[in-house]
C-alpha cells in the first residue's frame, strides 16, 4: 500500500494516509457529490488493517470545517472500523478538531465517540 | 417568452429579496461554481460566522437533494430533463432557499409523509433522529440514506413549508421552502 496525499479542493479535504507510521490526516470541507468514492482509500486501508489483526498504533486527527450528509455517513464508517481495530488491541489515537465556537461541529465529534465507543481527544482552535 | 415578461420576472424576484437565482440543468460543476459564489456573498453580507455556516450547510444539502434525487422528466427540449429551479432570498429576519422540481405523482405521498413527520418533531427529537439515521439507516451510494432532509430541518430551526403542484396524471412540481433565521439561538 502506498502512502496517498491529496489537497484539498472546494469540495473535498485535504487527504493523506500514510500505511508506513498508519497515520490518517483529514482536514478541510467534506461535501462531494459522491463521499463514498473520495473515502474508499482510507476504508481500504481500515480494512487491511482489520484483516492483519494489527496491533500498531494509529493515528487519526480530523478536522472539518464544514460536512454533507453523505460524508458524515463515511466519517463514520470509517471511526467504526477504528473501533474494530480498538478491538482488535490496537492503539487508536483520535483528535477530533474543531473551531472555536462551532457547537455543531463540537457536537458531531461528541455524537460519533458515542456512536463508536472510542474516546477521542477533542481539541478547540482558534479559527 | 415576451420580453416584457422578463421585467416583471425580474421585479418579481427583486420584491422578493432574492440574491441569486438558477433554473437549468443542476449538474455538479453548476453546485461547485453556485457554492463558491454563495460563499463569497455570505461573506460580504457581513454575516455572523454561525448563521452564514447554516446557510451554507442548507445549501450543501437542497442542491445535492436536488443533483440526486430529483426525477427525470420526458422534455421537449433534450428527450430528459433533470432540470430545477432554485432562489435564494434574503430579508431583515434571515434567509430562504426555495427549490422546484418536478417530481413523479407515484414518489409525492411517500415524500409529503417525510417532511411531515419531521415537521412534527421538536429539536431535540430531530437531534436524535438524526442521530439514529446515522447509526442504522442504509449507506446509499447516492448520499446520505434520508439524513438530507432532517439536517436542511435541524439546520433551519423553522418547519418545512412544502406545495405539490399537479402538472400532469404522472407529474407534479414540488417547491420546498426552508428559512433560516438570523437570530441565534
Amino acid at each position: 500500500m502506498k502512502k496517498i496525499e491529496v489537497e484539498a479542493t472546494p469540495k473535498t479535504p485535504y487527504l493523506m494516509l500514510d500505511p508506513a507510521s498508519k497515520t490518517i490526516v483529514i482536514n478541510g470541507r467534506s461535501i462531494p457529490e459522491n463521499s463514498v468514492q473520495f473515502y474508499t482509500p482510507v476504508f481500504e486501508a481500515l480494512d487491511k488493517w482489520i484483516a492483519e489483526k494489527t496491533k500498531d498504533k494509529i493515528n487519526v486527527s480530523v478536522r472539518l470545517e464544514y460536512f454533507n450528509t453523505s460524508s458524515s455517513k463515511c466519517v463514520l464508517d470509517i471511526f467504526k472500523k477504528l473501533a474494530e481495530l480498538h478491538k482488535n488491541g490496537a492503539q487508536v489515537d483520535v483528535t477530533w478538531i474543531y473551531e472555536k465556537d462551532d457547537e455543531d461541529m463540537m457536537e458531531a465529534g461528541q455524537d460519533y465517540q458515542t456512536i463508536v465507543g472510542i474516546p477521542f481527544k477533542m481539541v478547540e482552535v482558534d479559527e | 417568452m415576451k420580453l416584457e415578461n422578463i421585467f416583471s420576472i425580474y421585479k418579481s424576484m427583486e420584491e422578493s429579496g432574492i440574491i441569486l437565482s438558477f433554473k437549468g440543468d443542476i449538474t455538479s460543476d453548476l453546485l461547485t461554481s453556485i457554492l463558491q459564489i454563495m460563499e463569497n456573498r455570505l461573506e460580504s453580507f457581513n454575516e455572523e460566522p454561525k448563521i452564514r455556516k447554516k446557510v451554507y450547510h442548507v445549501l450543501v444539502e437542497c442542491l445535492q437533494n436536488l443533483y440526486h434525487h430529483m426525477d427525470e422528466i420526458p422534455s421537449h427540449i433534450n428527450g430528459k430533463d433533470r432540470s430545477a429551479i432554485f432562489m435564494i432570498g434574503k430579508s431583515e429576519d434571515g434567509y430562504k432557499i426555495i427549490t422546484g422540481n418536478y417530481i413523479l405523482n407515484e414518489n409525492v405521498s411517500g415524500l409529503k409523509k417525510r417532511i411531515d413527520e419531521i415537521n412534527a418533531l421538536t429539536k431535540e427529537e430531530l437531534k436524535e433522529y438524526y442521530k439514529q439515521v446515522l447509526t442504522n439507516g442504509e449507506m446509499s451510494l447516492k448520499g446520505g440514506g434520508g439524513l438530507g432532509i432532517i439536517d436542511i430541518a435541524r439546520k433551519s430551526g423553522e418547519k418545512l413549508e412544502y406545495e405539490f403542484l399537479p402538472i400532469t396524471d404522472n407529474i407534479s412540481f414540488f417547491i420546498l421552502n426552508i428559512k433560516i433565521n438570523n437570530k441565534i439561538n
